[in-house]
């Protein structure tokens, strides 16, 4: 070990010096000697040590309990009640379920209404923020100022905002002689809504990260392209882009995360029918749903049923992704 | 952070000549950083309003905090503020126990970030600068579970509570968030750059032991990650939601999220303007430590995506 090495060339002292025991001539004393054993305890170990409390935090509050809801979710359980062996059945009666499908497809499309227009905007506000500015420390703080918001109160504002009756973004409407738009019981302005809340809390923290991507990007690739007659279009394009791929695809995977487990917004936007995810089930995503079966109907087993179909949902995302990049890096030529 | 020096020196010299005569030549160095052309109008105009709706929302929840209820669920909308504020402040605070889910918040998120600054650093400490067994496929482990989506989670942990009689308390909301596997991810890239392992040999050869080392080399080298990992774990546990809607009662003891989902329920009241002074409670703490520190945030943000 690199360590030990050095301990020794380092530590050499004068031969004539005593080995005193704070010296690490002392430590070698001898193989079975009490500091000695100490010492190299406390080089081995240690890392263990110090990694430990995340393991044991994860086995206890994400590895068990994912386990364990894999068990229930093939039990029928009531809560506070004795599990029940049904096999596949909690799965089975989800593939025929009307609102299991309907939740699905939800979560699908508030999706990609949230995170598409999210992630472009970002970029756009990112190339924005790249500019020689006055006051960039401004704009960088204000379009992150949504994100120190909580999804709680930015969904009690929107919800006002968006009110059919007498919501501001109705007024504005109204004004330039559009609407009145129904935001809340039918289906594609609540979800559009809904999308914007979550759009607004994001946008800004996403602009952040590729800005940072943008500014490691090396000064004379654009130089290189310029030189070649490239537009700034072109080479926003055709260096820019290419550039921070890495960082896109991260923040894909992040927004794609969040979307498939998307919970309080619409929850507290749909008021007091916000766990069905409105009156006609308009935006009732796949968590509400799980929260639903769990907590109101009691149904545990079909709501750890729900649990797992997510997390098949995120690993075939995730392989996708994984294979979409592959694909990208041989197109590369990398 | 540690990128400027690699990209900053030699390259830059050769294209010295091509530059205008004139300009300050400091202007160069700042150019690696990125291409910084000079903004145009059409640049500030879209920034100005992406601004504007980014911070509208904020504003417009401090003037309806500041009417009556009638007057906020009445079209036109309000713009400007009212004079009802500290009426609506005092109502929550004494009606709705607003105060008291502030500190609950306070306590919970302080103890949140504290735990998973503490743990994060030691863990990625080990990451980054220990070698041991499994070390490559552990840390593949940690980032994996950074996947697992919360509801995969919570029906046991429910049950687990509940049998432990911590339902509707707070520890039951501070445990399973004593570390994250983003802060471990989060310290391993910093120490990976900013700690020479030279320093750590150094301090072995003088005989120190693991403890001593932590204190004395990797805590000062990692106190700015340790700094902003702090403030962004506190903001996450701040406005946490899903796991505290579930594990606590907005009438027993709320963090502030499960108090304003009791709100937008019509828990205590129907008065809208009051609900949106709960958001407002919520939401100005945290707007105050950006408005202080959030250029530090801003860095913290952008370098933790970097490196990653």
């Amino acid at each position: 070990m690199a360590t030990s090495v050095r301990a020794e060339r380092g530590g050499t002292p004068p031969p004539a010096a005593p080995p005193s025991p704070a010296s690490p001539h002392g430590r070698r004393t001898g193989p079975g000697g009490l500091r000695s054993r100490l010492y190299r305890w406390d080089v081995k170990a240690i890392p263990y040590v110090f990694i430990a409390p995340f393991f044991l935090t994860f086995a206890a509050f994400g590895l068990f309990p994912l386990l364990y809801t894999g068990w229930l979710s093939l039990h029928r359980v009531e809560l506070g009640g004795t599990p029940e062996w049904k096999g596949l059945e909690n799965y089975t009666s989800l593939a025929t379920s009307e609102f299991f499908w309907t939740a699905l497809t939800n979560t699908f499309t508030i999706g990609v209404i949230s995170t598409v227009p999210q992630l472009l905007m970002a970029l756009g506000l990112a190339h924005l923020l790249n500019y020689k500015l006055r006051g960039r420390g401004f704009f960088r703080v204000a379009v992150l100022a949504p994100y120190a918001t909580s999804i709680a109160a930015a969904t009690l504002v929107f919800a006002q905002l968006f009110n059919t009756d007498y919501g501001m973004i109705n007024g504005v409407l109204d004004r330039i002689g559009v609407g009145p738009v129904d935001w809340n019981t039918s289906k594609w302005p609540a979800q559009i809504a809904i999308s914007t809340i979550v759009t607004w809390r994001w946008t800004g923290y996403n602009a952040l990260i590729y800005l940072a991507a943008m500014q490691a990007v090396p000064q004379d690739l654009y130089e290189a392209a310029s030189l070649d007659g490239a537009s700034r279009w072109r080479q926003f394009i055709s260096v820019t882009i290419p550039s921070i791929r890495p960082t896109i695809l991260f923040t894909v995977i992040v927004s794609t995360i969040g979307a498939t487990q998307l919970f309080g917004e619409p929850m507290l936007y749909g008021g007091s029918v916000g766990i069905s995810g409105g009156s006609g089930h308009q935006f009732q995503t796949l968590s509400l749903l799980m929260y639903e079966k769990g907590w109101v109907t009691g149904a545990l087993g079909s709501a750890s049923a729900i649990a797992w179909v997510m997390l098949a949902l995120l690993l075939l995302i995730g392989g996708v992704q994984a294979l979409v990049s592959r694909h990208n890096r041989k197109k590369l030529g990398g | 952070m540690a990128r400027t020096p690699d990209t900053a020196p030699p390259g830059t010299a050769p294209r010295a000549p091509a530059e205008p005569a004139g300009r300050p030549p400091r202007r160069r160095f700042r150019q690696t950083a990125g291409r910084q052309h000079h903004a145009g109008p059409l640049t500030y105009v879209l920034l100005v309003v992406a601004a504007l709706v980014s911070l509208f929302p904020l504003y417009w929840n401090v003037v309806a905090a500041s009417h009556t209820g009638d007057r906020v669920v009445q079209a036109p909308a309000p713009l400007l503020p009212g004079s009802r504020l500290l009426d609506n402040l005092s109502f929550a605070w004494d009606q709705v126990d607003m105060g008291e889910a502030l500190v609950n918040t306070a306590i919970v998120a302080s103890l949140v970030a504290a735990s998973t600054v503490l743990f994060s650093t030691l863990a990625g400490f080990a990451f980054a600068k220990l070698p041991f067994k499994g070390r490559g496929m552990l840390l593949s482990l940690v980032v994996a579970t950074m996947t697992i989506p919360p509801q995969l989670s919570v029906i046991p942990l429910y049950q687990i509570i509940t049998d432990l009689g911590w339902f509707d308390q707070l520890q039951s909301v501070v445990l399973p968030s004593l570390v994250a596997a983003f802060g471990v991810f989060f310290m391993r890239q910093y120490l990976l750059e900013a700690l020479p392992v030279e320093l750590v040999e150094a301090a072995r050869m003088d005989g120190a032991h693991s403890l001593r080392i932590i204190w004395h080399v990797v805590f000062p080298v990692a106190r700015p990650a340790m700094a902003v990992l702090g403030m962004l774990v506190f903001v996450q546990a701040w406005n946490d939601f899903f796991w505290p809607f579930i594990a606590l009662t907005p009438d027993g003891s709320p963090t502030l999220q499960v108090a304003l989902a009791g709100l937008g329920a019509g828990n205590h009241t129907v008065d809208h303007a009051v609900v949106l002074t709960g958001a407002l409670i919520s939401t100005v703490p945290l707007l105050l430590v950006f408005a202080f520190l959030g250029k530090h945030i801003v860095g913290g943000i952008t370098a933790g995506a970097v490196k990653s």
